[in-house]
Parts: structure tokens; C-alpha cells; sequence
């Protein structure tokens, strides 16, 4: 069984639809390329599965469980996280608090007052991840607002991946980033895959794709119109079916 | 001292500001026919602080929603509401002492809800609905008393306006109390951590699965919650349940807010800072009135102060963006 399916998935804003009836499965452990003009309903997509959007109609269902009526939270709990092309980082926190916004552990003050957040842990768990992506990053006490870019997307793939998700999607991570931050980028997408994280790649840089992804999914004016194999199709035969000149 | 003040989020330079502001208004106050300067004797230092302590738990409701990058123009006015509500229900109604305290917690509560709840469902900014509850809030506080003081209320209740336990002012210790807790809440809570992550960056806190609507709901309910036990203060201090009590105190308590390092954009807040950037303004105003300035150059000061502060933060921020 696989560990995402999507049935029939449909979403209109107004009187615009935007995905007509999207089917899709991914695996564990599979990298799958998301590719489509601009437009196309790839990040419509990827909102209704993350439960930023909900659905009108259609089914979603993850690690076994039917997912569709469940709010952000509740699916970021069962293991769906989302690094966003903005990467959605509060630039005045630091970086440990960034990491883990929204999940803050906590202990007793002093053993009586509840809900105090643990920030000696919080600290040390954070630098933890940081080292284990072999990445550096100045101080995990300074505020992301003052790191480069390509720290910055560090600490958001960090984030994502502190709580042992089972899949993780990624919207443009490569694209305001230097060449050398491009393969660390990709390096990090292997790593994660050899650990049996699956990761949906959405991306206009075909090369990219092509390095990091075994599958390569087409969306055209909100329909799937191609599921390829890498080593089965080429980037023509892929920019083909994006501008619908495929036969 | 350096440390502790980073690990409080209390900026150095408020804390500088509040000491100099002290020299100069302890130097230039008359002195008392014993030879002390009248600005340094105990008995000025407890009318600062109760001065301060009615707006001071003010700003703390700025605080909280200002670092979520929102606003309430509407706490002088709710206060003004939380007091008459208070008053009416022991005094006109001739409930039990304690229903001034419910009371005005409730209606402060209740006005900050509405607000929260018109900024969330309805999508309108919190300038226009806070603004508007302004207006309300008063208009309601003054249809309630008639537009008349409401005198006359039991001892219990004057207790916490007036009496002076261990010699220290009861509002001293509510103001003391309701700061601790704010902070504990700001600052020390995942709460905390969503209210300053909120204010940053929405989508931040939203993509993190944060309940953003719950959370400024809460936020202004806090606010008018505080501008509630500001109005029970109020009310005891003075014996009266009071409709124009709080008018202009937004001004107040957002200058407070600001001039303690919480960011007017959102993102950074502190508790601490506010309460500094509280005595600041207390100390001003002590000050000038002891110096025999007239109460219209002393809002003058007070509205220069806040430009100025906010004049300052940008500068710090366009020259860090700068490096």
C-alpha cells in the first residue's frame, strides 16, 4: 500500500477550478518530481495536502488513514511536513526557537508551573539537527532574519525534519540558492531518502529533478498528464508534456 | 547585569533612559523644608508607581497584542467601561462587593472578545474594529452611569485602590502580580512562543500548524482583560465608578509598550521592557508636575515621546538591515 494516495482530488476558487480530479501515490522512500507551467495547480496541490486548503471533493489518504477532514496541525502531527518557496521562518526568533515553532516541549517551573518551554532542550536538540546535516550555521541563538539564503533553507529542511516525518514536500527549494548550496540541497534529499523519507520535489529546474527524483509527475491545467520514470523518458519528452505539445 | 538583561529581552537603552530621566527630574525638583528633594522622598516613589499601575497593566495588553503584530486603540475606553460596569452592579444594583471585581473583568474581557472576534471572523483590520471600540466602549460606559460618577463603594473594594499593606500600595502588588504572570506567558510558554512567531511572520505561523484565529482571539480578549483590571483600580482608587476614566490612556499605555523594546511590527515584546518603559512615563509625568508644568505640555510631551521612540527603532532597523 502505498504511504500518500490521492483520489479524485478537485478544488475551485470561485468560479475558477483549479485541480480537476487529481489522482496520485507515492511511496515510502520515493522522491517524486512535481513538474507544470505556471499555473498548473502544483501548489494548490501540495496545500490541499498539507490541509492548508481543504478539498471539494475527492479523498486523501496518508500512512493508512483517511487524512481528508484533518486540520494543518493534525497532519503535520501524523507526519506530512511542508518547506515552502518562502520558506516560512519568523526572521526575528532564533534559530532553535524557528526549528521548533509550533511543537515547543515543555517542563514544570521550578516543578510547579505548567507549560514552561524547555529551552535548554530546545537548544540542544536544534544544534543536534544542525550538525547531523553536516551544515553550518553560526549560532543556533542568533535570529534567522540575519542568516544567508542558503542557511536560512537549512534551517527550514530542519525544521521539517525534526519530527521524523514521513514525507516531506519541498516548493522551489533550490531555486534563489547558489550552485554549492544547490548540491548540499540535493545531497540532503538522498540522505533523506536513504532513511526511507519520501519527498515530493516541486521544481522548474528540470536538472534538478532529473539528479534528485526517480519519478516525475506532469501537471497540466490542474490534471496529472504524464507519471514517468526517470530512467524511462528524457527532459524533451518531460518539457513536451509541460507546454501540452505532447501528441 | 549585561546578560540578565538579554535573557529578560529588556533593552539596555530603556533601562539608561529610566535612569538619566531620574537624575534630571531628581535635580531639577523643589525641595521639602527638611532639605530633601521632593521627587526622592518614598512617599513620590509609591504615587509614581501607583500612577504608573493603571496604565502600566494597560500597556501589558499592548504588549501582548502589538507583538502579534496587532493593535488596541481601545484600551482607555474599555477601562472606562470595566469601571462604571463594576460600580453599577454594587453600588446602583446593590450587588455584593465582589460583583465590582467580576464585573469589570468581565466587561473588559467581553470588549476585548468582541474585538478578536471581529478581527478574525470578519477580517477587518484591528486598527478600524479597536478604533471603533473606542468610540463604543465609552459611549456604552457613559449611557450605563448616565454620564455621571458612580460613587460609594464598600470597603472591600476600596481595599484594593487604597489601603497599604506592609506599607506598600495594594495596586503595586496587583500590578506586580499581573506582570510576573504576563511574562511567565510571553515569554516562558508556548503561547509566548506563537504570539512573537505570529507577529513575525503569519505564514511562519501558520505553516507550522499554529491556530492563528485562536490565538488572536485570545490575545485581544487578554488585552480587554487587562484594561478590565485596570478599571477595578481605577474605580477603587478613586471611590468611583468613573466613564471618562482612562480617556487618552491608550496613548499611555502603546508609548509604554513601545518604549520598552516591543517591536510596533510585531515579532519582539517583553514584559519587563514595558514595565520600564511604564516607569518612564510615570517619571515623566511626576516629574513635570512637580515642576509645575501645565497637564497640556505634559500630553504634548507624551505624544512626542512616542514618535520619537518609534522614530529611533526605525533607524536601529534600516541601519542593522544595512550591515
Amino acid at each position: 500500500m502505498s504511504l500518500l494516495e490521492l483520489s479524485g482530488v478537485e478544488k475551485s476558487f470561485g468560479p475558477v477550478q483549479v485541480l480537476h480530479g487529481v489522482n496520485l501515490t507515492v511511496d515510502a522512500g520515493e522522491v517524486i518530481g512535481l513538474v507544470g507551467d505556471n499555473g498548473a495547480g502544483k501548489s494548490t496541490l501540495m496545500k490541499t495536502i498539507t490541509g492548508v486548503y481543504t478539498t471539494d471533493k475527492g479523498r486523501i489518504s496518508f500512512d493508512g488513514a483517511d487524512v481528508t477532514g484533518r486540520n494543518p496541525g493534525e497532519r503535520r502531527e501524523s507526519g506530512i511536513e511542508m518547506i515552502y518557496q518562502d520558506l516560512a521562518l519568523a526572521p526575528q526568533q532564533d534559530v532553535a526557537n524557528n526549528i521548533f515553532l509550533g511543537r515547543e516541549p515543555t517542563k514544570r517551573f521550578l516543578g510547579l508551573l505548567p507549560g514552561f518551554v524547555d529551552k535548554s532542550k530546545i537548544d540542544a536538540e536544534a544544534q543536534h539537527m544542525i550538525d547531523r546535516l553536516g551544515v553550518h550555521v553560526p549560532s543556533i541563538h542568533l535570529p534567522v532574519g540575519m542568516l544567508s539564503g542558503g542557511q536560512q533553507q537549512t534551517i527550514a529542511i530542519a525544521r521539517a525534519l525534526t519530527f521524523k516525518p514521513k514525507l516531506v514536500i519541498m516548493d522551489e527549494p533550490t531555486a534563489a540558492l547558489a550552485v554549492r548550496e544547490v548540491e548540499s540541497v540535493l545531497n540532503l534529499i538522498r540522505q533523506m531518502r536513504d532513511e526511507g523519507i519520501a519527498t515530493i520535489l516541486i521544481s522548474h529546474r528540470l536538472n534538478d529533478v532529473f539528479e534528485a527524483c526517480g519519478r516525475i509527475v506532469v501537471l497540466r491545467r490542474g490534471n496529472v498528464i504524464a507519471d514517468l520514470k526517470r530512467d524511462e523518458t528524457d527532459m524533451a519528452e518531460v518539457v513536451s508534456y509541460i507546454v501540452g505539445a505532447h501528441g | 547585569m549585561l546578560k540578565l538583561l538579554e535573557r529578560t529581552h529588556v533593552r539596555g537603552e530603556s533601562l539608561a533612559v529610566l535612569l538619566v530621566l531620574i537624575v534630571i527630574m531628581a535635580v531639577l525638583s523643589p525641595v521639602t523644608g527638611s532639605g530633601v528633594r521632593v521627587f526622592l522622598t518614598a512617599n513620590n516613589f509609591f504615587n509614581i508607581i501607583l500612577a504608573s499601575a493603571t496604565f502600566g497593566i494597560l500597556a501589558i495588553g499592548a504588549t501582548f497584542v502589538i507583538s502579534a503584530a496587532g493593535i488596541d486603540l481601545s484600551l482607555g475606553s474599555v477601562l472606562g467601561l470595566a469601571s462604571v460596569t463594576g460600580a453599577a452592579l454594587v453600588v446602583t444594583l446593590e450587588m455584593p462587593w465582589y460583583f465590582a471585581i467580576i464585573g469589570s473583568l468581565c466587561a473588559g474581557a467581553a470588549a476585548g472578545a468582541v474585538n478578536g472576534f471581529i478581527v478574525t471572523r470578519g477580517r477587518v483590520p484591528a486598527f478600524i474594529v479597536t478604533l471603533g471600540m473606542l468610540g463604543i466602549a465609552r459611549g456604552l460606559a457613559l449611557i450605563i452611569s448616565s454620564g455621571r460618577g458612580i460613587y460609594g463603594l464598600p470597603e472591600e473594594i476600596l481595599f484594593l485602590g487604597q489601603a497599604r499593606p506592609f506599607g506598600v500600595p495594594t495596586p503595586v502588588f496587583i500590578l506586580l502580580f499581573v506582570a510576573l504572570a504576563s511574562h511567565y506567558v510571553l515569554a516562558h510558554t508556548p503561547f509566548g512562543h506563537h504570539t512573537l512567531a505570529l507577529g513575525d511572520n503569519e505564514n511562519s505561523a501558520r505553516a507550522t500548524g499554529i491556530n492563528i484565529r485562536r490565538q488572536r482571539m485570545m490575545l485581544y480578549t487578554i488585552s480587554g482583560l487587562m484594561a478590565g483590571i485596570a478599571g477595578l483600580i481605577f474605580t477603587a482608587r478613586v471611590n468611583t465608578g468613573d466613564p471618562t476614566a482612562g480617556l487618552n490612556y491608550e496613548l499611555l499605555a502603546i508609548t509604554a509598550a513601545i518604549i520598552g523594546g516591543t517591536n510596533l511590527f510585531g515579532g519582539r515584546g517583553s514584559i519587563l521592557g514595558t514595565m520600564i518603559g511604564a516607569l518612564i512615563m510615570g517619571v515623566l509625568q511626576n516629574g513635570l508636575n512637580l515642576m509645575a508644568v501645565q497637564a497640556y505640555y505634559q500630553q504634548m510631551a507624551i505624544g512626542a515621546v512616542l514618535i520619537a521612540a518609534v522614530w529611533l527603532d526605525q533607524i536601529r532597523t534600516r541601519g542593522r538591515s544595512l550591515q
